[in-house]
C-alpha cells in the first residue's frame, strides 16, 4: 500500500499538451476516481502513473519513490483494462499467476495466491478454462483477479466496466467496492460515467481539457460544484441553467420572470448570471415540496413527461430554456398542461454568466 | 433435458436442396476448364516420367504409359549426371536442405523480433527504419548481386554455404518483417500493456505472450521462406560454390545438358522431385497459410 502524488505532471505529444501541470495527492488506501468527458486526459494521467506513457514534466511519486523513470514492473502496481486484456492462450489459472511467474516466485506460493484470488472473486470453478470460454462479467473478474494476486501498492482501473451491459455494470460496481474494502489498497479509477464516479469514489477528481477542475468527495462536488461544467457533469439529470440578470436582489430572466437570489448570496446589481437548479429542487406544487422557507414559485408549460415509477421527470420550458423537474407521487400529466412549480432556493446555485464559475464562497 | 435442448437448437424442416442452376453451371464450367488447363502439364510430366524412352519416341505425350517404369526416377535421384559428377539429384537435395533450414530459421527469428519491436516498442526513427526496409524490397536482386559478391569475398565466405544462407536471410528480411509487424499490430495493444504492468520485459512479452498467439503468422513465414529459398536458382548458383549447388541448379544442369540424347523421362522425374518439397509444405499447411495472410492483412 502506498500513497500516490502527482506534482505538476505534464503530458505532451510533440507540441500538443494533453495534460497540463496537474497536482494531486492520493492518500494510502484511498479510492480516487478520475472522471471527465473523452479526451480530458484522465486515461493519459493513469497511464503515466502506470508507466505505460512517458511523463513529459513534473513528478509522479508512489510511496516515497519518484517513479518517473521506472518501468511499470518496478512500480508494484496492477492495472485492469477496459477490454480485459486477458492472455487468450492461457487458462484462467495461468492468467492469474502470470505476474508471479514472471517474478520467478516458487510454484507453491503462486498456487496459493491464485487460489486465494479465485476464492475472493468466485472464479474457482473456472480456473481451467481459457478466456474465450468466459462471459464478459467473468472475464472482468479474471482481470481483477490478475490484479489482486500480486498484492500491489496501487490498483489502476481504466474504464473497467464500459464493455459490460447495464445490469452487470451495477453488479461489478458493487464487487469492486467490496474488493476495495477487503484489500484496502490505494485505487485510481478512470471512468467517464459520473454514476460510477459518485458510487465508488472516496474522492472524485473531475478533469477537463487536461486540467483538474474540482477535487472533492462525491457529496462535495454534487452540492458545491465550482462551475457550470461540474454542475452539469455530476448528477443526473444534469443541472438546469437559466440565464438572467441581477435586479433588486432577484434573478430576472429574459422573459421577465423574476426569481429571488438563493439565500446567503449577494451578487451585485446588473451582473449577468446563470441560475442553477437541479431537477430535485424544482417540483410541481402539491407533490411533496420540501419544507423550506426559501421557496419561489414559477408557472411553466409541460412539454414532455418521462414516468419512472416512483417519480416522473417533467420537461418544461421557462424563459425559452428547457427545464427538467421531478414530480414525486406522480399523477398523469398531459403535454401542454401549465403547472405551478416550487423552487427550493436554498439548494440553488449562481454562476457567473461568462466564466461559468460559482458565485458561492 | 439435454436431448430437448439439442433438438431445439438444430434447424428444422427438410435440408434445402442444392439446385444446379445456370449460374452454378457457369461457375463450375469455368473452374473445371481452368483446373484442366493447369493440371495438363503436370499430367504430361508424370506420364512421361513413367515411360521408357522407346515409348516416349512414339510421341503421344498425353497417353498414359503402356508399361509403367520407375527407372527414370531412380536414375534422376541416384545417377543422373550434373555436369561432371554423376551422382544424381540427391546431392543437390541435401545441399538445398542445408541451405534452406538455417536460412528459414534465422530469417524468421530476426524478422519476428524486429517486427515485434517495430509494432510495440516504437523508438525514435522506427518509422523511417521501417520505410527503408520496405523500400529495399522494391530494388531488383540483380542490382545488388555484384556488391554482395564483393562483401562475401571480403568476409571470406564466398562460395560456401554460409554465404548463400547470409544472402537468403538478408533478402527475406523486408517482406517477413512487414508480415510480422502487421500481424503484431493487429493484436490488441492492451495485451502488451497488461504484460508490461505484470512485470514482463522485452523478451518475456515476446516469448510468453506474443509468440504463443502467433502460430498462423509463423506458418505463413515458414511457407514463404521455404518455397522461396528452395526454388531459388540465382543466389545458389552465384554464392554457394560448385560443391554446394542446390537442387535447382543441379536440375538445370541435368535438363539443359547439351550432350547426348535428351532423356525426357529423366528430366520430368528430376523436375517433379525438385518441386516436391514446396508442394508438400503447401498442401499440408495451405489452410493455415490463408488464415495467417488474412489475419496479417486486417490492419496495416
Amino acid at each position: 500500500m502506498a500513497q500516490v502524488q502527482l506534482k505538476n505532471v505534464v503530458k505532451k505529444y510533440g507540441a500538443v499538451g494533453v495534460v497540463h501541470a496537474i497536482n494531486l495527492d492520493i492518500a494510502e488506501g484511498e479510492f480516487v476516481v478520475l472522471v471527465g468527458p473523452s479526451g480530458c486526459g484522465k486515461s493519459t494521467t493513469l497511464r503515466m502513473v502506470a508507466g505505460l506513457e512517458d511523463i513529459s514534466g513534473g513528478e509522479v511519486i508512489i510511496g516515497d519513490r519518484v517513479v518517473n523513470d521506472l518501468p511499470p514492473r518496478e512500480r508494484n502496481l496492477a492495472m485492469v483494462f477496459q477490454n480485459y486484456a486477458l492472455y487468450p492462450h492461457m487458462t484462467v489459472r495461468e492468467n492469474l499467476g502470470f505476474s508471479l511467474k514472471i517474478a520467478k516466485r516458487p510454484q507453491a506460493e503462486i498456487d496459493r495466491a491464485v487460489d486465494e484470488a479465485a476464492g475472493i472473486l468466485s472464479l474457482t470453478p473456472l480456473l481451467d478454462r481459457k478466456p474465450g470460454a468466459l462471459s464478459g462479467g467473468q472475464r472482468q473478474r479474471v482481470a481483477m483477479g490478475r490484479a489482486i494476486v500480486r498484492h500491489p501498492d496501487v490498483f489502476l482501473f481504466d474504464e473497467p466496466l464500459s464493455n459490460l451491459d447495464a445490469k452487470l455494470r451495477t453488479q461489478m460496481r458493487v464487487e469492486i467496492k467490496k474488493l476495495h474494502q477487503r484489500v484496502g489498497s490505494t485505487v485510481i479509477y478512470v471512468t467517464h460515467d459520473q454514476i460510477e464516479a459518485m458510487t465508488l469514489a472516496d474522492r472524485i477528481v473531475i478533469m477537463r481539457d487536461g486540467h483538474i477542475v474540482q477535487v472533492g468527495t462525491p457529496l462535495e462536488v454534487f452540492e458545491n460544484p465550482v462551475n457550470t461544467f461540474v454542475a452539469t457533469f455530476i448528477g443526473s439529470p444534469p443541472m438546469n441553467l437559466l440565464e438572467g440578470v441581477i435586479r433588486a436582489g432577484q434573478v430576472v430572466l429574459a422573459d421577465g420572470t423574476a426569481i429571488p437570489q438563493p439565500p446567503g448570496l449577494n451578487v451585485a446589481e446588473g451582473r449577468k448570471v446563470q441560475l442553477g437548479i437541479r431537477a430535485d429542487n424544482i417540483m410541481p406544487e402539491g407533490h411533496a415540496l420540501p419544507p423550506t422557507a426559501h421557496m419561489a414559485f414559477v408557472e411553466m408549460p409541460v412539454i414532455l413527461t418521462e414516468p419512472l415509477g416512483t417519480e416522473t421527470l417533467l420537461y418544461a420550458t421557462l424563459s425559452g430554456t428547457e427545464m427538467q423537474a421531478k414530480m414525486l407521487n406522480p399523477r398523469p400529466v398531459s403535454a401542454g398542461e401549465r403547472m405551478r412549480f416550487g423552487i427550493a432556493l436554498d439548494k440553488c446555485h449562481l454562476f457567473d454568466a461568462e466564466t461559468g464559475n460559482s458565485l458561492r464562497g | 433435458m439435454t436431448v430437448q435442448l439439442k433438438t431445439a437448437q438444430n434447424p428444422r424442416g427438410p435440408r434445402p436442396r442444392r439446385i444446379l442452376n445456370p449460374t452454378r453451371l457457369m461457375i463450375y464450367g469455368v473452374l473445371i476448364v481452368a483446373a484442366l488447363y493447369y493440371i495438363m502439364p503436370l499430367w504430361v510430366m508424370v506420364m512421361t516420367s513413367l515411360k521408357g524412352m522407346p515409348e516416349i519416341r512414339l510421341g503421344n505425350i498425353f497417353s498414359p504409359p503402356m508399361e509403367v517404369t520407375f527407372e527414370a526416377w531412380g536414375k534422376a535421384w541416384n545417377t543422373a549426371c550434373t555436369g561432371l559428377q554423376c551422382e544424381g539429384l540427391k546431392v543437390g537435395f541435401w545441399n538445398s536442405v542445408q541451405i534452406t533450414v538455417p536460412s528459414v530459421v534465422i530469417s524468421i527469428i530476426i524478422a519476428s523480433v524486429s517486427g515485434y519491436a517495430l509494432s510495440f516498442w516504437k523508438f525514435k526513427g522506427s518509422e523511417t527504419y521501417f520505410t527503408i526496409l520496405i523500400f529495399g524490397s522494391f530494388i531488383p536482386y540483380q542490382v545488388m548481386l555484384f556488391p554482395l559478391v564483393m562483401i562475401c569475398r571480403e568476409l571470406g565466405i564466398y562460395g560456401t554455404l554460409s554465404a548463400v544462407i547470409l544472402v537468403h536471410t538478408i533478402f527475406g528480411m523486408p517482406i517477413l518483417t512487414l508480415l510480422f509487424r502487421n500481424y503484431f499490430a493487429s493484436l490488441p495493444e492492451e495485451l502488451f500493456k497488461a504484460a508490461r504492468v505484470d512485470g514482463a520485459g522485452f523478451w518475456g512479452i515476446f516469448f510468453k505472450v506474443l509468440v504463443p498467439m502467433s502460430t498462423p503468422i509463423f506458418v505463413v513465414a515458414v511457407i514463404l521462406q521455404v518455397t522461396g529459398i528452395w526454388n531459388d536458382f540465382l543466389f545458389g548458383v552465384v554464392f554457394a560454390g560448385t560443391k554446394n549447388w542446390p537442387m535447382t541448379v543441379q536440375l538445370n544442369n541435368i535438363v539443359n545438358a547439351t550432350q547426348g540424347v535428351k532423356e525426357y523421362n529423366l528430366n520430368m522425374a528430376a523436375t517433379i522431385l525438385t518441386g516436391l518439397v514446396p508442394l508438400t509444405i503447401y498442401f499440408i499447411s495451405g489452410k493455415l497459410f490463408v488464415r495467417g495472410i488474412a489475419a496479417g492483412a486486417v490492419k496495416g
